[in-house]
């Protein structure tokens, strides 16, 4: 991959992420996990406004800054869920938590 | 034209309206109180009555060959279609209206006595109302659609009527029976308006009648099915074979109600309608001679039926058709003053008659109560011997049996004479030896009637019931005083026409003079078109100015003929008077089955059992296809069917709802990803 633009490296980095991302939601039962690797798909998203600044101005930087508060909140809710579903359960298996249907 | 001030024939109408909005206020307002119908029924007709008189009056003043047309408003307009609320004020329907008011009064005067302990007094007095204001507006309409409107009117009102006993199942079928059957003579009566309109782009009768021979062609499939479909409706209405089934049956009304139906008004509208409409049945020789034979067909069934009824209003019941039969003979050979004639005089005797029937079931009702024995109040087998306990009913029936056997000099002798003479004269030899023969049966079954139930011994009670008979007697004033009216009407009714030929009389002619400008139009019709050979009058010859041959299909003047019709007829009563005098009846429960010929007559032919088997049971069970197959397999199970598609789709989608967060993220991670790659390419 020498030779290729920072852009570009800084691409694949975070679409590669994003997939690590994916697959840990995907595949894994811990929720604690599964909640890392969906902050880990919004910061290869970051990466990726980032990269895109270089090229098309400040624009995806604030993005970025956007995106970092809200996921602060969000991470705050998120933490508290698991906490709450915890509390109750006793556990943090996902496969467990399957009383959300009909 | 000379008009009247509207108001006054406006009246004639409206008080028998009001009449009924008061009484059906009173039904529900103050059911108690009995004094308001009392009042307000009976008085309502007879001011209509006596509205017509001073219109009587007021006409006999005017120029004949006038009809009064009095125009209220225009109904409704359609195209090239104007109907209006207009009547037609000529002599016919003068007269048609003072016998429905006249001879309805007196049944409303009866009627006080006869429900006086009824709970649906007011109602009562109610339907009576509007069933005379009905009828009033059938012989007065000046359109058929306006006397289309009295025509059905005049259905619900008898539906009202003989249902009035609406708890008794049997009751409210009779009813339900009289309305359906009825409705198939109106279905022909609708299509003759629409081939009268497509004929002439109008519905008043004066101006079909002035166009008619102009327009239609004589003898023409036009006018003859015009005519049928008009005779399809009065079939209906007036009980014919084969539409006669509802009329005994009817007999389940209150007995006044049956004087009032199938005595003096609606049973009478079919031969007015084909009197009315004389000119058309002019014009079809072959419509004439088909109501001509229903008529005499009719005339001897139902006589004959007659004979082997136990059931004293069943036996006045297919009298009544007979006499109906009677009237259609008339008016098919073209003798329309004739049917006008016996439709008058059987009025007055027919409703006499059956208002005696209607005391004497009064009577044997009130005794029963008293004494606690049971039994069948209209079954004459349980009467008996009543001339001892009911001596002005007694008298009164008779009067009425003589007028309706045809013995001289009662009503019935000159109107049942001038019909069957009248068939003779134009050449119907086998419907004037009919006639003659239903004469005979019906002296006869009368006869039988009053011997069953005023001679012999009283049958009312147990073996010694000398105590109870006690309990047996005449009905109040109220009753009997309607009784002698139209014992005396039936007396002397007839001398409105005494034929000339007859001596030893004076010759009256009032009737003929009276309804001639009206039935004058229809006469040169038929005239001309047996002038011409259009029409076939059979074997008669016709001379303008004069009508037929003075003879009789056996020859003979009228003279000969009307003293050989009369005294058979004085023959058989007094004969079955003798023969049944001595016959010792039963008691209706002990009483033995007919059998042979009288059990066929007992069983009325059988008509009811045949229409039972080829048009009800067929019916039903094809509806009860309709409702295995259709209602439930077709109907129901698409709607079943659709339920069940929707529980197993539902349940397929439910499936895809695991819970499982990982398969939710896997098909939205499917979904997003499918999006994006649309959205790619």
């Amino acid at each position: 991959m020498t030779g290729a633009p920072l852009g570009d490296l800084a691409l694949v980095v975070s679409a590669a992420l994003f997939a690590i991302g994916v697959a840990g939601v995907l595949l894994r039962r811990n929720v604690i996990i599964v909640f890392m690797c969906v902050e880990l798909m919004l910061n290869a998203v970051n990466l990726s406004f980032v990269a895109f600044s270089r090229t098309h101005g400040i624009d995806g930087q604030i993005v970025v800054l956007f995106v970092i508060s809200v996921a602060a909140a969000e991470a705050t809710v998120g933490l508290a869920l698991i906490l709450a579903i915890f509390r109750h359960y006793e556990s943090v298996d996902l496969d467990l938590f399957r009383r959300l249907r009909w | 034209m000379s008009e009247y001030h509207p108001i006054l024939p406006g009246l004639i109408l409206g008080l028998p309206l009001l009449g009924a909005a008061l009484n059906g206020l009173g039904a529900f307002a103050w059911r108690e109180n009995k004094t308001v119908p009392t009042i307000v029924g009976p008085l309502t007709v007879l001011g209509a009555f006596a509205l017509a008189l001073w219109n009587l009056s007021a006409m006999r003043g005017a120029p004949p060959h006038e009809a009064s047309l009095v125009s209220y408003w225009t109904w409704f307009s359609s195209g090239d279609l104007h109907v209006g609320v207009t009547l037609l004020f000529d002599q016919l329907s003068l007269l048609m209206t003072l016998i429905v008011t006249g001879v309805g009064g007196l049944i409303h005067v009866y009627s006080v006595g006869y429900m006086r302990d009824d709970r649906g007094y007011s109602r009562y007095f109610s339907y009576l109302n509007l069933f005379i204001f009905f009828m009033l507006v059938l012989v007065l309409a000046a359109n058929y659609v306006l006397m289309f409107v009295g025509w059905e009117g005049v259905g619900l009102c008898s539906y009202l009527l003989i249902g009035f006993w609406y708890e008794n199942r049997e009751y409210s079928d009779a009813g339900k029976k009289a309305f359906i059957v009825n409705r198939i003579g109106d279905f022909g009566f609708l299509i003759a308006m629409f081939m009268l309109y497509t004929a002439f782009g109008t519905l008043d009768m004066l101006s079909i009648f002035e166009r008619a021979p102009g327009t239609l062609v004589a003898g023409g499939v036009l006018v003859t099915a015009i005519t049928l479909f008009l005779f399809l409706g009065c079939v209906g209405k007036s009980a014919q074979i084969p539409l006669h089934v509802w009329l005994p049956d009817a007999m389940a009304g209150p007995t006044p109600v049956s004087a009032l139906i199938h005595a003096a008004t609606m049973v009478t509208a079919g031969v007015y309608l084909i009197a009315r409409s004389g000119v058309l049945f002019a014009l079809a020789p072959f419509s004439q001679a088909v109501v001509a034979s229903v008529g005499a067909g009719t005339a001897l069934f139902a006589a004959s039926i007659a004979l082997q009824q136990n059931d004293i209003k069943k036996v006045l019941a297919y009298s009544t058709i007979s006499q109906l039969g009677y009237m259609f003979l008339a008016v098919g050979v073209g003798a329309y003053t004739a049917g006008i004639f016996h439709l008058m005089t059987h009025a007055f005797f027919k409703a006499l008659l059956f208002l005696g029937a209607g005391a004497v079931i009064y009577a044997l009702h009130e005794a029963w109560d008293e004494t606690g024995e049971h039994g069948d109040p209209n079954d004459m087998r349980n009467y008996g011997g009543l001339n001892r306990f009911m001596p002005i009913t007694w008298r009164t029936m008779w009067v009425g049996t003589l007028a309706i056997a045809g013995v001289f000099p009662f009503a019935g002798f000159f109107s049942k004479d001038e019909i069957i003479w009248e068939a003779g004269v134009r050449g119907y030899a086998v419907l004037w030896g009919v006639g003659i023969a239903v004469a005979l049966l019906t002296a006869g079954y009368m006869t039988r009637l009053m011997v069953m139930t005023f001679h012999g011994a009283n049958r009312s009670f147990g073996e010694d019931g000398a105590g109870e008979r006690s309990h047996l007697h005449e009905v109040p004033r109220v009753m009997w005083a309607p009784l002698v009216a139209l014992a005396v009407l039936s007396a002397i009714g007839g001398w409105v026409q005494i034929p000339e030929a007859l001596p030893l009389l004076p010759s009256v002619n009032l009737l003929h003079a009276w309804l001639e400008p009206v039935f004058q139009p229809a006469l040169a019709v038929a005239g001309a078109g047996a002038a011409h050979g259009v029409v076939a009058v059979h074997g008669a010859t016709v001379a303008p100015g004069e009508s037929f041959s003075r003879t009789s299909p056996l020859g003979g003047g009228e003279a000969l003929w009307a003293v050989l019709a009369t005294v058979p007829a004085v023959a058989v009563v007094l004969l079955v008077f003798r023969s049944l005098s001595r016959r010792r009846y039963r008691r209706a429960a002990q009483a033995p089955e007919p059998r042979g010929l009288a059990a066929v007559l007992y069983h009325k032919w059988y008509v009811d059992e045949l229409y039972d088997r080829i048009i009800v049971r067929p019916l039903l069970a094809l509806w009860r296809g309709c409702w295995r197959i259709v209602d439930h397999r077709l109907i129901d199970g698409s709607v079943n069917g659709l339920a069940g598609l929707s529980r197993i789709a539902g349940w397929t989608g439910s499936q895809l709802q695991s819970g499982r967060l990982s398969t939710y993220i896997l098909v939205f991670m499917i979904g997003a990803l499918l999006i994006l790659g649309s959205l790619a390419f």
